[in-house]
This record gives C-alpha cells, sequence and structure tokens, in this order.
C-alpha cells in the first residue's frame, strides 16, 4: 500500500496524542511546553497534507499552518515568561506549586 | 523509495515525541523535541512545502528551541527529570481514546482526492494567498499585533519589580 493522506494522518493523529499525554500527565511545566508545542507541530502536519493532498493548487493548509507556527511563537514567548515570573515567586517548575488562581 | 522515506521520518517523529515524554533529563528531552522539529520539517519537504520546510527550521530549531532550552537552563536548579503526575493513568486513557476516536475517523472516511500535481515552487503561491486579492491581508494584518502584544506581554512579565 502507498504511502498516501491517511498515513501522514494518521502521523499527525499520533503526534498529537503523545503531546497530549505528555500535556496532562507530567508536573514540569518547561515539559509541558514542549508537549504543546509538539500538538502545534501535529496540527501542522495535517494541515499540509490535507493542503497537498485534497487541494494542491491552493496551498489554502500551507497558508494556515503560517498562521499557527506564528501564535506558536507568540504562545511560547508568553508562555515561558509566565513560567519564570511564577518561578521568580515560588522557586518551583512544579506545576502543582502554580496555583495563585485557585480560590 | 518515496515509502522508505515516509517512513523512516514518521517512525523517527513517534520515537522523538516518546522520547521527550520518556527521557529523565529535561535537556535532553528538549534535544529530543528538537530532533521531532527537524524531522516535521523533512515531512514537509516530503508533502511538497519546500517554504513551511525552511520556515520550520527558522523558527523552530532556531528560535522556538533557543527559548525553551533556555527555560531548561534558567530552571534546572530546582528540579532535575520530569516525573509524571497522578493522573498518568487517566491522561493515557485521554490520550488513547482520543487516539482510537480520530484514527477511526481518519481511516473511515471517504477522502476527496484531487489528481493535480502540487504547485512547486510554493513561495509565489503562499505569498498571494497571504497578501494577493482575496487572500488573508486582515488575518496578516492582526498576527502583526498579536506578536506586537506578545512581546509587549512578555517583556513586562519578565521586568524586575
Amino acid at each position: 500500500m502507498t504511502v498516501g493522506l491517511v498515513h501522514y494522518l494518521l502521523l499527525s493523529g499520533v503526534l498529537f496524542s503523545i503531546g497530549l499525554y505528555g500535556v496532562l500527565a507530567k508536573r514540569n511545566v518547561v515539559v509541558i511546553l514542549m508537549c504543546v508545542e509538539i500538538m502545534l507541530n501535529a496540527t501542522n502536519v495535517a494541515l499540509v497534507a490535507l493542503s497537498r493532498y485534497v487541494v494542491p493548487a491552493l496551498l489554502t493548509g500551507q497558508i494556515f499552518a503560517v498562521f499557527v507556527i506564528l501564535v506558536a511563537a507568540a504562545e511560547v514567548a508568553v508562555g515561558i515568561a509566565i513560567v519564570f515570573a511564577i518561578y521568580r515567586k515560588r522557586q518551583s517548575v512544579n506545576i502543582n506549586d502554580f496555583d495563585l488562581m485557585k480560590w | 523509495m518515496f515509502d522508505i522515506i515516509f517512513w523512516l521520518l514518521a517512525l523517527t517523529a513517534v520515537v522523538a515525541a516518546l522520547g521527550v515524554l520518556v527521557m529523565r533529563d529535561v535537556f535532553r528531552a528538549a534535544l529530543s523535541m528538537i530532533l521531532l522539529f527537524l524531522v516535521v520539517a523533512g515531512i514537509y519537504v516530503t508533502l511538497y512545502a519546500d517554504f513551511l520546510a525552511v520556515v520550520q527550521v527558522l523558527i523552530y530549531v532556531g528560535a522556538i528551541s533557543i527559548l525553551i532550552v533556555v527555560a531548561v537552563m534558567l530552571t534546572q536548579d530546582v528540579w532535575r527529570g520530569s516525573p509524571p503526575g497522578k493522573f498518568r493513568f487517566t491522561a493515557f486513557l485521554v490520550a488513547l481514546a482520543f487516539l482510537v476516536v480520530l484514527g477511526w475517523g481518519i481511516v473511515g472516511t471517504n477522502w476527496l482526492m484531487s489528481d493535480e500535481l502540487p504547485k512547486q515552487p510554493t513561495v509565489a503561491g503562499i505569498g498571494a494567498g497571504l497578501f494577493g486579492e482575496g487572500g488573508y491581508v486582515l488575518a496578516v494584518e492582526i498576527a502583526g499585533v498579536l506578536l506586537v502584544a506578545a512581546i509587549i506581554g512578555a517583556i513586562a512579565l519578565m521586568r524586575e519589580k
């Protein structure tokens, strides 16, 4: 069976699930940020694969992927700034200590 | 030949993504994540997305991984390693259920494939899509505002009081 759209989408799903498990299960905030990046990369693979196989002449999926990469860059900058701000206050990167908004 | 390249890239990607979860040392997890970013750039090449492959290497491998490595190095003294929390089993079940539902949907759908050949240099097409007639100019402008807001927010958060 030759490699086609379904293979790329399944690869994207596997990567997304790995990232989802990491986000839900890990306790180190930096590792959680890495797992978010894995999930964003997985969605990008799906977008580019759909662009390649469903609308090859329009490139819509690739344009969307550009926006996803842009939002990911903004997200990681703000996310790491938040991690540092809380780290300075609590001296910890454990997600269980990040309870400043808990009532 | 194409199939072999795809399977090699896919296997490396999944192993690198699992490495982020498995590695005890956070710095090694970051290196594994950088390998994943590079492999994803290779996957873009197999999908005829040359511009995106370059953007992936520049932004993810160049910028985002530097930020994450800096975060790892500045917080490494308090906690080496990344043990999973107490919701590990629930998280595994959620991720597995998500994967099963997603895979079921992907395999079960009758995708409408196109027989057209993909555009080969994609830069002109993406540029026209972003800035051309009927393109995404408004989204590009909003993206600029978003980036400025993110930079100002990050600086405001990092500044010493």
